[in-house]
């Protein structure tokens, strides 16, 4: 016990000192990580054999990465990025690949083994090419379409190489059934078990294995979702963690039991659940899980790195990294101008994909459990890879210096971007007054992302076609997972006062780029929500009552569009003294002991009557006006205030 | 009349004139002409470019804002496309709003006296129709009197009309790219007091042959 809680420490305590500072200096988490696991592996040796075991415990992280990559992988999107995903992805893997395994032939290793470094060579990292990408606000531009590309075909051909790679150790150390061998399932705990399948003949196997794909398809598709609805609607948030954890330990349990690769079961169980409502909510409750294992799993790679072998083979070991990177970027710019990206774009493909990546990681641990890689070159093999990471951010910092301006320089101006979206909108709470504002925007052509806490208003609306999700829209994991950090706009809708400012401080805190609107229910609570930083406020009646009292005038015999010129004159008023009353609202919130707001809202409300009647169109004479004029200057704040 | 060309001078920065446009495009997605008009036009120095269907789609205009904004401004410019012989629906109803008894007309002192007044506007018929043959029957001059009754009831100089005519054609016809190069050029020359206004007035639209009322530039 007291040896656990030493490891736990000493792991988090290196993660939580490395993480933030690798991540300030521009290096990203999985450096951070891996320099973590470095500092107390090698550099300090606070840790030592156990690292393997914990290892193995990490690896399940993998499974849940690939759950949750399987979980982003909408049907429709894959579709419409079919060409560059098969295309770029698909000859990116395979080219790099293969002549990784044609230098290692020619160096006179087994062939096996050569496609199998090269695989894990051809792997980019993910984690560091899509973050730096983000903050760098290259995500949009042709060459970080492209890289996506590319890394998504990557994440999703782990699953094939997860498979493959059994096949390619020598047939001297080649056990029975390779593929029988379940990958990450080597744990005591399943040890045994794994051998339920062991005295079936191979019809019966593989009748075995099909029932265990259907049982994870079908239930993932028809029982998930009223097991969901049926916890959602409890509101015990811990039990819904507890049922997604479930969810992905049972399917790698199940996976394991039949001698499939769990990583291959809960990715599956992912691509079904992809068009869940409940998509969102899934990944919101398994990243965390998934963040700490990962972070654990890299610390323990950072942690077994030899120092030694660099040191002895200094040279051999920059070669090979430089090389791997040099090869990785000359097939990145062959592919890049066969699919005609613009000059820019072409390096900024090929340098951000240079290096090898954490799936390199996991492929390379899976070699070496498989007898495909020998121990003492795995260990040469990720030290390369840990480099090639580690140079990543200076290659950016190179395409940024040099590269880019230059082309720039060369073509005149920069041509305007094309604007091929409306940048999406997210609704949380899709209640009565969510929903209108949601099927305007829909009917305009505007993507967006609904959320809602209620599972039967989200099931009422998905059956209406309406593509919404479940989750309390006021945590910020699932507002993240939602996309809030590239929406344009966060619509507040929910009818929970206290919750409703608190969703606008923290986006207004966390993603300042983000334009707020927020339903406000009376005039303190607006208040209170332009406070915490919504840019425009409305209360949720005022519209409709307005609208009904000039209905009122108009069944009183008015002329309707006299009904109209008090309505509008109305509305003036109402926002001019909103706005007037802010400040000293804001100087004592409390109306029964602030004597200073109490007399401008008794001046508001007596001055009402002259401002409806004072009416301009008939009285064409500047000195009869009977109301006085809005400050100038004040129009343009005016149309927040409503 | 009192309201001499000569009497439009500048008070701006530098004696330059201050120039507001008001354009009125219902539609400003769709358009092709008026669209880069006024992409042009905002970005002309000295040059108040106020979209009005933008500012008051509701037609609800804060009155004493806008009169704030004649005030400040020694050029006033319409620009529109051509809706059935007149403006679009908002700039009648703006006038109707802002040129009030008493500040634009029949007042001790008229705001706008002095001021120069004229439309840049863009019709879909050619040329030849508006005239006392064409199918038009009137010039453009003659069918927009109302405005020009307006400035001179207000005190203002007018100015013919900047237009452009067959402008459903005028992008593939490639005359666009001129018609854009001449008002920016006009507006240029109002805001330094490089056109001639006496010989500009009597013209039936402003932009017959810029050279012989613009100097320099």
């Amino acid at each position: 016990m007291d040896g656990m809680l030493l490891h736990a420490f000493v792991y988090l305590a290196a993660a939580v000192l490395a993480v933030p500072v690798a991540n300030r200096l521009g290096l990203g988490s999985v450096l951070g990580y891996l320099i973590a696991g470095i500092l107390i592996g090698p550099a300090l040796g606070l840790v030592g054999s156990e690292t393997k075991d914990i290892q193995q415990i990490a690896e399940f992280g993998v499974v849940m990465m690939l759950f949750l990559v399987g979980l982003e992988l909408e049907p429709k999107l894959l579709w419409e990025m079919r060409g560059r995903l098969l295309g770029l992805g698909g000859l990116q893997v395979g080219l790099t690949a293969v002549a990784i395994a044609a230098f290692a032939l020619w160096q006179g290793l087994y062939w096996g083994l050569g496609l199998a470094i090269g695989l894990v060579f051809a792997m980019s990292s993910t984690a560091i090419v899509i973050q730096t990408l983000n903050e760098k606000g290259l995500t949009k531009t042709e060459g970080g379409r492209a890289s996506f590309a590319v890394l998504l075909f990557q994440d999703i051909s782990v699953i094939a190489v997860l498979a493959l790679i059994p096949f390619l150790a020598r047939p001297e150390s080649l056990r029975l059934a390779p593929w029988l061998n379940a990958p990450m399932g080597q744990s005591p705990a399943v040890h045994g078990t794994a051998r339920l399948v062991a005295g079936l003949p191979d019809w019966g196997y593989a009748l075995v294995v099909l029932g265990a794909v259907a049982v994870v398809v079908l239930g993932g598709h028809y029982l998930s979702r009223p097991l969901f609805r049926y916890i959602a609607e409890s509101r015990l948030r811990e039990v819904f963690t507890a049922s997604a954890l479930l969810l992905v330990v049972g399917t790698a349990l199940l996976m394991t039991l039949v001698g499939l690769s769990p990583a291959l079961g809960t990715f599956l169980a992912g691509v079904v659940l992809a068009n869940s409502e409940f998509r969102h909510e899934l990944r919101s409750d398994i990243e965390p899980f998934k963040g700490i294992l990962m972070g654990i799993f890299f610390i323990t790679v950072g942690a077994g790195i030899d120092f030694g072998i660099l040191s002895r083979d200094f040279v051999t070991v920059l070669g090979l990294t430089l090389g791997v990177m040099g090869l990785k970027t000359a097939v990145l710019l062959v592919l890049a101008r066969l699919f005609r990206l613009q000059a820019g774009d072409r390096w900024l493909f090929a340098l951000s994909l240079a290096q090898a990546g954490e799936f390199g990681f996991v492929l390379l641990g899976f070699c070496v459990q498989n007898g495909v890689v020998q121990g003492n070159i795995a260990r040469t093999l990720s030290l390369v890879i840990a480099l090639s990471m580690l140079l990543t951010p200076a290659l950016f910092i190179l395409y940024e210096r040099l590269i880019a301006p230059r082309l720039r320089n060369g073509s005149g101006p920069p041509a305007a971007d094309t604007i091929d979206e409306e940048g999406t909108v997210v609704i949380a709470g899709i209640g009565r007054f969510g929903q209108i504002i949601n099927r305007l925007l829909v009917a305009a052509g505007v993507d967006t992302v609904v959320l809602d806490h209620r599972a039967d208003q989200i099931d009422l609306l998905r059956k209406l076609g309406i593509k919404s999700y479940y989750g309390e829209a006021s945590r910020p994991d699932l507002l993240h997972a939602a996309g809030l950090g590239r929406a344009r706009l966060f619509i507040v809708a929910i009818d929970d006062r206290d919750r409703a400012v608190e969703m606008v401080e923290y986006c207004r805190r966390t993603y300042p780029q983000v334009r707020i609107l927020a339903r406000a229910y009376d005039v303190s609570h607006l208040y209170l929500l332009k406070r915490a930083g919504a840019d425009l406020a409305m209360r949720e009646v005022y519209d409709t009552s307005l609208g009904m009292g000039a209905a009122a005038l108009r069944e009183l015999g008015m002329h309707p569009y006299k009904v109209e010129r008090m309505t509008r004159a109305f509305r003036r008023h109402e926002s001019e003294g909103l706005a007037g009353m802010y400040d000293l609202w804001d100087e004592d919130p409390d109306i029964a002991r602030n004597l200073d707001l109490q007399a401008v809202i008794r001046k508001h409300v007596g001055t009402l009557q002259d401002a409806l009647n004072a009416d301009r169109m008939q009285l064409h004479d500047r000195t009869e006006r009977g109301w006085t004029p809005p400050s100038r200057g004040f129009s343009r704040e005016s149309d927040e205030w409503q | 009349m009192s309201n001499a060309p000569e009497s439009a001078r500048g008070s701006g920065e530098g004696g330059r004139r201050r120039i507001l446009v008001l354009f009125a495009h219902p539609s400003l997605e769709r358009s092709e002409v008026n669209g880069p008009l006024a992409e042009a036009t905002a970005r002309v120095e000295g040059v108040t470019l106020v979209d009005l269907y933008a500012e008051s789609p509701t037609f609800d205009f804060n009155v004493d804002r806008e009169q704030a904004r004649l005030l400040a401004h020694e050029v006033i410019c319409f620009m529109y496309p051509l809706y059935w012989y007149s403006t679009p629906a908002i700039l009648k109803e703006w006038q109707d709003l802002v040129l009030e008894r008493g500040f634009a007309y029949d007042a001790a002192a008229p705001a706008l006296q002095g001021k120069i007044f004229f439309s840049a506007l863009t019709a879909g018929g050619p040329e030849a129709a508006y005239c006392a043959a064409g199918y038009n029957h009137l010039t453009i001059r003659e069918l927009l009197y109302p405005l020009e009754q307006m400035a001179r009831l207000c005190g203002m100089i007018y100015l013919p009309p900047f237009a452009l005519f067959g402008a459903r054609t005028a992008l593939e016809e490639g005359r666009l790219a001129g018609h854009v190069a001449d008002w920016v050029r006009v507006l240029e020359a109002l805001r330094d007091d490089r056109l001639d206004l006496a010989a500009a007035a009597p013209r039936t639209k402003l932009n017959d042959d810029l050279n012989a009322i613009i100097r320099g530039g």
